[in-house]
């Protein structure tokens, strides 16, 4: 059963399983076990980028590809929702209009992008990515009358996902089972659902002829297959995902705007999150993705610390300013891919 | 080589391009404007975007963290040029040059020591191997625009990186600063975001030009210029989208570019 669940793909390693476990129950029961708005939010925010981060990891880890558009199929996602959500009002009909409206604009873009540069080489799809995403974001941040410009949108989600919804009357464990308790649930599981699909493409046939292009292409071709139509399905594939994981960023959040949804700073989180955990093993991706936005939102606090232990030497102390916390993940990130290129994840699995 | 250099149809899309837009721009004092503005923001773009490709035709290294080198440039020029004020300020062509000189020959001369420090450091481990240099130069990125952040407070940094056995890294990380200094004095302020601004815009001419190729790079940036302000003139909304499109055309006729560079 749980063989069949994770497609075969076990952790092969107990301290990866260990952790595994702790994230899902952690984030199963994070409403009740730490009831507040900050950390229902950064469990939210850990669901959604570790689908994010896993479909990143289709294209980086599995294929070989490096894209930097990632975050407009992302985004697209997002404002499909929250366009759909402004124009037609608070309804579920509108989150399956948004919904279906924006996969299927991620989905034709991926395609058109991969039909049109997969074909060369590496480096010109990285490139031709960056210049498709940057023109996009701006874009987006011009069509003010669609998208509300840099302010973004606020919309009102459905009357089921909202703080004034009650499930039942009283509480449990303590705490009170609102709209936001049940959206929170609703994030969780479907994240949950997209993982498990993700490790199912990565392991099935088609997902070893991924990693038979991501070896060698010109062998993977020879053999009979056409890498670009290949490369051209996994990417789709990958945007889909991250328009999904967009969507329940805009379920989640009731707004959106350029800044969290299309930035290239998003880009690179994710990025980090894919190396740093570890590249072609989506657990990485989940890893990856805990890390961060645990990062994002806690190691400052740490940074202000020895900031103020540093307070005599100022170029020293503006090292550690809590502003400057990127710079050490980007530091381990270069690390990372010179001496851990298989990331947290290959290291525990070759020490087992 | 010399078929390559006989192949003169890309160059004639240039005045091509700009006779196509005279009956949409109604005016032709406008239009001679316009033509001049374009041409002077794609001689910049050039000299940033030969930078890069510089590397890449001679080293075979692409350099996500390009953007961080134009930055530097901008942010060392203004720093000089700010220091020069009474000169800037002054009412002489020759004192305001006398701190423009200075001002840009700091940017080259720290840009290219960066590229020389970015080349050893970031991506000596890493020749050969395109997908680890994406990664390690965007994470080369991400530090320098920190430490930018760090020495010149909350604003943002450039990387530069030395080319090519290896003078033509230092060659091409000096061009970035160059044209970072330059395009400082075009827009008149100096933001963090700079470097990612224009690397767009400059990775957009690299692949119009064919990866590696100068000449193209320099057909590209012209190309880009007249188009960006063109259109920009005709329907500012899409001006961005422009550049994409142009690339989407260049690429449909020639899928290497303008022109290819011999295959490694």
């Amino acid at each position: 059963m749980l063989r069949a669940l994770l497609s075969d793909d076990l952790p092969r390693s107990r301290w990866l399983a260990v952790a595994l476990v702790v994230i899902l129950l952690g984030l199963a029961v994070a409403p009740f076990l730490f009831p507040g708005a900050k950390s229902l939010n950064v469990a939210a925010k850990i669901c959604i980028f570790i689908v994010l981060a896993a479909s990143f990891d289709l294209l980086l880890g599995y294929t070989g590809i490096v894209s930097f558009a990632h975050t407009m199929f992302f985004g697209i996602g997002a404002y499909g929702i929250a366009i759909a959500l402004t124009r037609i009002g608070p309804s579920w009909i509108s989150i399956g209009v948004g919904l279906i409206g924006g996969l299927a604009l991620a989905i034709v873009l991926a395609a058109l992008i991969g039909l049109f540069s997969l074909r060369v080489r590496t480096i010109f799809f990285a490139m031709i990515t960056l210049a498709v995403a940057s023109a996009f974001a701006i874009m987006a941040s011009q069509l003010s009358d669609l998208t509300g410009g840099e302010d973004g949108l606020n919309y009102r989600l459905p009357a089921m996902l909202r703080a004034s919804f009650s499930l039942i009357d009283g509480t449990l464990f303590g705490v009170r089972l609102n709209g936001r308790i049940l959206d929170y649930y609703l994030v969780y599981l479907v994240a949950l659902v997209l993982v498990l699909a993700l490790l199912r493409v990565v392991n099935s046939p088609f997902g070893s002829v991924l990693k038979a292009i991501r070896e060698n292409p010109f062998r993977a071709e020879a053999i009979g297959y056409r890498t670009v139509v290949y490369r051209s399905i996994a990417s789709c594939i990958a945007a889909a995902a991250a328009a999904l994981a967009g969507a329940l960023l805009a379920l989640w959040s009731s707004q959106t705007n350029p800044d969290t949804t299309l930035s290239f700073d998003i880009m690179i989180d994710i990025l980090l999150m894919v190396v740093i955990g570890g590249m072609g093993t989506i657990y990485g991706a989940v890893i990856g993705a805990v890390l961060l936005v645990f990062a994002q939102n806690y190691l400052q606090e740490l940074l202000a610390i020895a900031n103020k232990a540093l307070e005599g030497m100022p170029l020293a102390a503006n090292l550690f300013h809590p502003d400057r916390w990127l710079l050490w993940l980007g530091v381990a990130f270069i690390l990372c891919v010179y001496f851990f290129p298989t990331g947290i994840v290959g290291r525990l699995r070759g020490q087992r | 080589m010399n078929a390559v250099k006989r192949d003169i149809v890309p160059l004639l899309l240039i005045p091509a391009l700009a006779v196509a837009a005279l009956p949409l721009v109604s005016s032709p004092s406008s239009w001679v404007t316009l033509t001049v503005a374009g041409l002077a923001m794609g001689l910049m773009i050039f000299v940033m975007a030969s930078g890069l490709t510089l590397t890449f035709g001679l080293m075979d290294v692409l350099n996500f963290g390009h953007g961080a080198f134009i930055a530097v440039g901008a942010f060392v020029a203004a720093s000089v040029m700010l220091a020069l004020g009474p000169w800037m300020a002054a009412n002489s062509f020759w004192l305001n040059m006398a701190a423009v000189g200075p001002a840009v020959l700091a940017a080259v001369m720290v840009s290219g020591a960066l590229g020389f420090v970015f080349e050893r450091v970031i991506v000596r481990p890493v020749y050969g191997q395109h997908l680890k240099q994406i990664l390690v130069t965007t994470g080369g990125l991400i530090v320098a625009e920190q430490l930018l952040k760090v020495v010149w407070g909350p604003d943002q940094i450039t990387l530069s990186r030395p080319t090519a056995r290896r003078g033509a890294f230092v060659v091409g990380s000096a061009l970035a600063g160059l044209g970072g200094a330059m395009w400082g004095l075009y827009q008149e302020t100096v933001t963090a975001a700079i470097g990612a601004k224009v690397a767009v815009l400059v990775f957009i001419v690299i692949i119009i030009g064919g990866l590696g190729s100068i000449g193209g790079c320099f057909i590209g940036a012209l190309l880009v210029g007249l188009t960006a302000n063109y259109i920009g003139f005709l329907a500012p909304k899409v001006a961005l989208g422009s550049n994409i499109l142009l690339m989407a055309l260049i690429l449909l006729w020639r899928p290497q570019g303008l022109y290819p560079v011999a295959k490694r």
